[in-house]
């Protein structure tokens, strides 16, 4: 996903002028000049001019290369075919379905879930993605879990492994 | 001697070695297979070494970098894809050298010049960080944060591509560094009402999401297919390595100093120091014309000094907490972990953990001649396993890693978003390495800076009224003239050129 330096440099200021407004609201120390709003302030004061030199640039290549040849956006490949799209979605989907699912559903069974979708779309066949996935988790349950005694979520599948 | 002595038990201990062997064949795994680089094998390595004495912990990633800088090597030179960041610089000359049918003289001279670069970074680590740790110990607040500031400018100015994408990368690691309870009032930043912000980004999450994520979402962007290796037969690759030695024995004294120093530089790593390398390599050659074709001259130089360069970037970050690269970095952040505050009090209070890292240093990249030449003889093994199989399982490797630092799914979280801003970043020419600095340096820059203003009574000469903290300074504001003079002297060339 490649964005004209003008749309990258927009989203900057848009986020600097927020987190400068956002910063003012901090209390001053006490008898102090500088409180803890400085760095945000200085760090906010920064990004606004690089977003605007980002700007001044994406414009001017634009200008020079034509609109057609510098787009506001240019997605990868991968956006052009539905299965590399799909599996680029899954790769934050999977994450966020383990940040969400883990401590109800438990470690064994979502993870032995996700990784055979995984390693189903990305190639491999049905009955390795499966045989795989539930290998790979048996050893992350017994390596993390019983060695380096990490407390991973039991859910649903907390008679398992007891 | 004694704590010498004392830093040789330590190392010399069952646990430690066999901790050392499974950490060298873990290196050499991740580091010949294409698209998994050193920078990640050591992230992926934090949530065991969590778990591990100091020692061992440390022994771990400097043993695993070393072997995966010079893994690397191996698909540069078979199948002319870089293994790892740092062995991109020569992998054309080196597959040159296999299409001539001299696949096993350019693995071997990697192996070789990257175990002899590995010792060369490591002497100039174990002669140079004492001496500056006991300058070190006279700093204070005031030093420590034009340090700060001499680390983060460098990381702009050396950082690949262009210095305003640079410096917005860096400006985005110092706003993360923000979040969280501030150093001096104690005010919640950015937390937006959420217990688990004020503790701030977790750090090793964050690294873990920017190398590991990023890389299995590039992956998964555009898979490729996987190459097969060349059918070459590969049996004595330390055949005539002697002889070219000798006759490049200047060369590799050479990369062994650009690395080291290329290392020291807080941004810039191995890949740099490969890079560097090879230009002066060719640039400073009798032969340049011959550079190309298959030529060893060049990988003679930035072979030595992509591994002199892992060992050089130890060097501040084991003085004063500036990481050298983006591996170190995580080492920072491990220290941290492990009690170990990087800093010179360091070298003072605990010399034998320092003398550890020193022997560990050296017994890594001697051991790197048998194991990388066994690495050499699997190649074409490791090379097939097949790579649609071994991204979900990292990914799930990330998963449970970062859950274990705080066991709570908010190190997920942390990873996740830390790992799509970083293929965003790198898809659009913003280089990660400065963010991680921000990240790093951040706390250390602000708190100096308060720290030292108190002290001043608000008077900003203050940090020019110690003879040490004026030269930093004077450095720094130099470092920053550069930047606008080119841009002065690109507006004035201008008109002229259009």
């Amino acid at each position: 996903m490649q964005l004209n330096d003008a749309v990258t440099g927009l989203v900057i200021v848009i986020f600097a002028l927020a987190e400068i407004a956002y910063s003012t609201t901090f209390p001053s120390l006490h008898g102090q000049a500088y409180g803890p709003s400085l760095f945000p302030i200085l760090i906010g004061c920064g990004l606004l001019a690089c977003g605007l030199a980002l700007i001044a640039r994406g414009l001017q290549e634009r200008r020079r290369a034509g609109a057609q040849n510098a787009p506001w956006l240019r997605w990868g490949d991968w956006a052009y075919d539905p299965a590399t799209r799909i599996n680029m979605m899954l790769v934050p989907g999977a994450l966020i379905a383990y940040i969400l699912l883990s401590d109800l559903v438990g470690f064994i069974p979502l993870v032995i879930i996700l990784l055979s979708l995984l390693l189903y779309r990305l190639g491999s066949s049905l009955g390795a993605s499966l045989l795989y996935a539930v290998a790979v988790t048996i050893v992350l349950q017994l390596l993390f879990s019983r060695v380096l005694l990490v407390p991973l979520p039991e859910g649903i599948a907390s008679t398992l492994f007891r | 001697m004694d704590t010498f002595l004392q830093a040789l038990m330590l190392v010399l201990d069952v646990k430690v070695l066999g901790v050392m062997l499974a950490s060298a064949l873990f290196g050499l795994f991740v580091g010949s297979i294409p698209g998994l680089t050193a920078t990640m094998a050591a992230a992926l390595l934090i949530p065991f070494t969590f778990f591990m004495e100091p020692v061992p912990a440390i022994a771990a990633i400097v043993t695993t970098v070393a072997m995966a800088i010079f893994a690397g090597d191996i698909p540069g030179a078979l199948l002319r894809i870089p293994g790892t960041p740092a062995s991109a610089a020569y992998c054309d000359e080196a597959y040159a050298m296999t299409r001539k049918g001299q696949a096993e003289t350019a693995l071997g001279i990697s192996l070789v010049c990257s175990a002899i670069g590995g010792i060369l970074g490591a002497a100039v680590l174990t002669l140079t960080a004492p001496v500056l740790a006991e300058f070190a110990i006279k700093f204070s607040s005031f030093e420590y944060f034009w340090l700060a500031c001499l680390g983060l400018s460098c990381a702009v100015v050396v950082s690949s591509g262009s210095t305003l994408k640079g410096f917005v990368s860096l400006l985005i690691g110092l706003f993360i560094a923000t979040i969280g309870i501030d150093v001096t009032a104690g005010h919640p930043r950015f937390t937006f009402g959420s217990v688990e912000m004020m503790g701030g980004i977790s750090f090793i999450p964050a690294m873990i999401g920017m190398f590991a994520i990023s890389e299995v979402m590039r992956y998964v962007a555009s898979p490729g297919s996987q190459q097969a290796a060349p059918q070459q037969p590969i049996r004595n690759v330390f055949k005539g390595i002697g002889s070219i030695l000798s006759r490049y024995k200047f060369n590799v004294a050479r990369g062994g100093v650009i690395g080291a120093v290329v290392g020291i530089l807080p941004g810039a790593g191995a890949d740099i120091a490969a890079w560097i390398a090879f230009a002066m390599s060719k640039r400073f050659s009798r032969e340049p014309e011959k550079f190309g074709t298959g030529h060893v001259e060049g990988l003679v130089d930035s072979g030595t000094a992509n591994n002199a360069g892992v060992a050089g970037a130890w060097i501040p970050a084991l003085v004063f907490g500036i990481p050298g690269d983006s591996i170190t970095a995580i080492v920072i952040g491990v220290l941290y972990m492990k009690g170990m505050n990087p800093g010179p009090t360091v070298f003072m209070n605990q010399p034998e953990l320092i003398n550890a890292v020193f022997i560990v240093f050296f017994l890594a990249n001697v051991a790197l001649i048998p194991l990388g030449f066994m690495a050499i003889r699997l190649s074409r093994r490791i090379l097939h396993v097949p790579r649609k199989v071994l991204i979900p399982i990292i990914l799930m490797f990330c998963v449970v890693g970062a859950f274990a630092i705080n066991n709570t799914v908010f190190g997920i979280s942390v990873m996740l978003v830390m790992g799509v801003l970083a293929y965003i970043m790198e898809s659009n020419g913003f280089p990660v390495a400065p963010t991680i600095l921000g990240i790093v340096l951040g706390t250390m820059l602000e708190s100096n800076f308060m720290s030292s203003m108190i002290k001043a009574d608000g008077e900003f000469s203050g940090f020019f009224s110690r003879p040490i903290a004026a030269t930093l300074g004077v450095i720094v504001i130099v470092i920053w003239l550069i930047p606008l003079v080119r841009l002065l002297v690109g507006f004035v060339r201008k008109p002229q050129t259009s």
